[in-house]
């Protein structure tokens, strides 16, 4: 606390009443984030503990935050017949992994392009991007030109293709490496080497940063889709992680079958409740795992994104 | 721009040109070609003549869409919600923001802020999940909690009035880790030395807060608010349709643009009034969304978008 060398009443007043309003402060603001926090944490909890409680239990008093009788069934069964879920989990890793690599690679590519000074035609080529977030033909063309024209529909394709650009990347990446020195690469282009080499080279090491946090972005979005699976996925053996629990939280008949396939077993014994709790767990587990080490990669790009605006 | 200039640059710079090509032609694909497919707003599409070659209706497909009154209730659903996720999500994460950066050490706040940015990572399937936890009628945990204390259950899934509060409190748990790291940043930015002089002039810890934190984050809150309300014809389908799905006892007040047109198109099959519903969204959001610029530009001109 600054208090200065004249000791009158007045100022000690002044500097009580100050360390009261701190204090109060202080008090107000520790309930309320402790009550944020709560809130944000809570419902992953209550999934957890319903996806390891009984499931005779759970129709007997619901799902409670702290299970009533502790069971592994529903983890049993899920690891029992694991073909559907493997086949889900394989689908998505490999959609994530592909179209991250390549997703990233075009997003650089194409913002390199868009922040090389020199290059006179940058801005008409930005807003011919940006202008698709302006005004958009809406969705029925754009599923029937994929469905009729392109037939990508039930290809691994159409899980990756719609979602290799996004605009908002590129203007963030691009931003970037504006501010990379173009003494940089003015020596290296004297030593005659190629644009595409400088980008290779030069610019995709210095970018890392942002690279790292983009890639981030992309291989969450493709790890958390759905949708593209659920306008353009008939068939199970393409059906991605997350359309995977969307349609086992509606459907758990089919599901069931599909799990136990068609020679069934004794199907009522299958504990439905906590079996869907179970997978959501399971589903993202891999986020809930890799999320404390990844967390400050979101938050440099979303500060990289605000003072950008 | 003369001949010469043109193909000059051309080949001046043809790696770059070459660089962008799959970027240009990816959006020529995915978002202009489609954009000649508005024609389908006026067409009574048939699968044999496809986009281009089945026959104009005129207006019929809007002149449906909005007698049925659906034009005005799903228009109604979608701004109301975005109004009042605007106003509830940014109060919400300035209060986070400014409390984060006051009061908390730094532990505490290296804590809350991996809490509170968790619901950002988890997909809207994953959402619905949690959701059906929550609200189902015979074990979800809320009506476990009211029969505990000797209430009636109440039945989440069959009661329209009950999702308005429910779908702006989902959204404020889904936004809040973002919105309030954008806004902590903010903060950090402000220059330490007005901090100083206001302690120094004797201000409290209030007074600091609403004389000088909360204005200097107006640039920032401004254009933030102006950006949503462009896009406040636009609703977020994932939330909608995993919390919702296609429960019609519900639609009267969940359901939004983005979910009628889908299902007009995926469930019962009515391209023409859905390409008209889609048509009728793009155009409002369009002419929104350069209003809020235009108001942008006359606020900051260095923070408009164009």
């Amino acid at each position: 606390m600054r208090t200065t060398g004249i000791n009158t009443s007045n100022v000690t007043m002044t500097t009580r009443k100050r360390q009261s309003d701190r204090q109060l402060l202080a008090v107000i603001g520790y309930i309320f984030l402790m009550i944020l926090a709560v809130f944000c944490i809570f419902p992953f909890l209550l999934i957890l503990s319903s996806s390891l409680t009984e499931e005779s239990k759970i129709i007997e008093d619901g799902f409670q935050l702290i299970p009533t009788a502790f069971s592994l069934e529903a983890y049993r069964i899920l690891f029992e017949f694991p073909d559907q879920m493997m086949k889900a989990y394989g689908v998505t890793i490999a959609v994530t992994v592909l179209g991250t690599l390549l997703g990233l690679f075009m997003t650089a590519m194409t913002s390199y392009v868009l922040a090389r000074k020199d290059f006179k035609w940058r801005n008409h080529f930005s807003f011919f991007f940006f202008f698709t977030t302006l005004f958009s033909g809406g969705l029925v063309p754009w599923y029937l030109l994929i469905v009729n024209y392109l037939d990508l529909k039930d290809t691994l394709l159409v899980l990756i293709l719609p979602m290799l650009f996004n605009v908002f990347y590129i203007i963030v990446m691009k931003s970037f490496m504006s501010s990379i020195p173009e003494a940089i690469t003015e020596s290296a282009k004297i030593d005659g080497a190629g644009d595409f080499r400088i980008f290779l080279q030069l610019i995709i090491p210095l970018s890392k940063p942002a690279l790292a946090t983009i890639g981030l972005f992309i291989a969450l979005g493709y790890w958390n889709d759905w949708y593209n699976a659920l306008l353009f996925i008939s068939n199970d053996n393409l059906m991605p992680l997350q359309y995977y629990l969307y349609k086992m939280l509606g459907n758990m008949d089919g599901i069931r079958r599909a799990m136990l396939g068609s020679g069934a077993v004794v199907t009522t014994s299958i504990p439905t409740e906590s079996l869907k709790m179970a997978m959501t767990i399971v589903a993202t587990g891999p986020i809930l795992i890799a999320y404390p080490f990844i967390q400050r990669y979101f938050v440099q790009g979303l500060t990289i994104g605000a003072v950008k605006g | 721009m003369n001949r010469h200039g043109f193909w000059g640059e051309v080949v001046k710079h043809k790696t770059l040109l070459l660089m962008l090509t799959p970027a240009v032609l990816f959006f020529l694909l995915f978002a202009y070609i489609p954009m000649t497919g508005i024609v389908l707003a006026f067409k009574q599409f048939n699968y044999a003549g496809g986009v281009f070659g089945s026959p104009w209706n005129g207006l019929d497909n809007f002149r449906f869409f909005f007698d049925s009154g659906d034009a005005w209730r799903v228009t109604r659903n979608t701004a109301l919600y975005n109004i009042a996720f605007i106003i509830v999500n940014n109060v919400l994460q300035i209060a986070a923001a400014i409390l984060l950066f006051e009061v908390a050490g730094k532990w505490f706040r290296k804590i809350t802020q991996t809490a509170l940015f968790l619901p950002y990572f988890i997909s809207w399937v994953v959402v619905g999940a949690i959701a059906y936890n929550l609200f189902n009628y015979d074990v979800g945990t809320i009506n476990v909690f009211l029969r505990a204390v000797g209430m009636e259950p109440i039945d989440i899934y069959n009661t329209a009035a009950y999702w308005p509060l429910i779908l702006v409190i989902i959204s404020a748990w889904k936004a809040i880790g973002y919105g309030t790291i954008m806004y902590l940043a903010a903060i950090t930015s402000i220059d330490t030395e007005m901090y100083e002089a206001a302690e120094i002039d004797g201000a409290n810890v209030f007074q600091r807060i609403f004389k000088i934190t909360i204005p200097n984050l107006y640039p920032t809150l401004i254009i933030l608010i102006l950006l949503a309300i462009g896009n406040i014809f636009r609703g977020d389908f994932g939330m909608f349709y995993n919390m919702v799905g296609n429960n019609g006892i519900l639609f009267s007040t969940t359901d939004v643009i983005d979910t009628y047109v889908f299902r007009s198109l995926i469930t019962s099959n009515e391209i023409g009034m859905s390409a008209a519903a889609g048509f009728y969204q793009s155009v409002l959001g369009f002419a929104t969304i350069m209003l809020a610029n235009w108001a942008v530009r006359k606020y900051d001109k260095d923070r408009a978008l164009f």
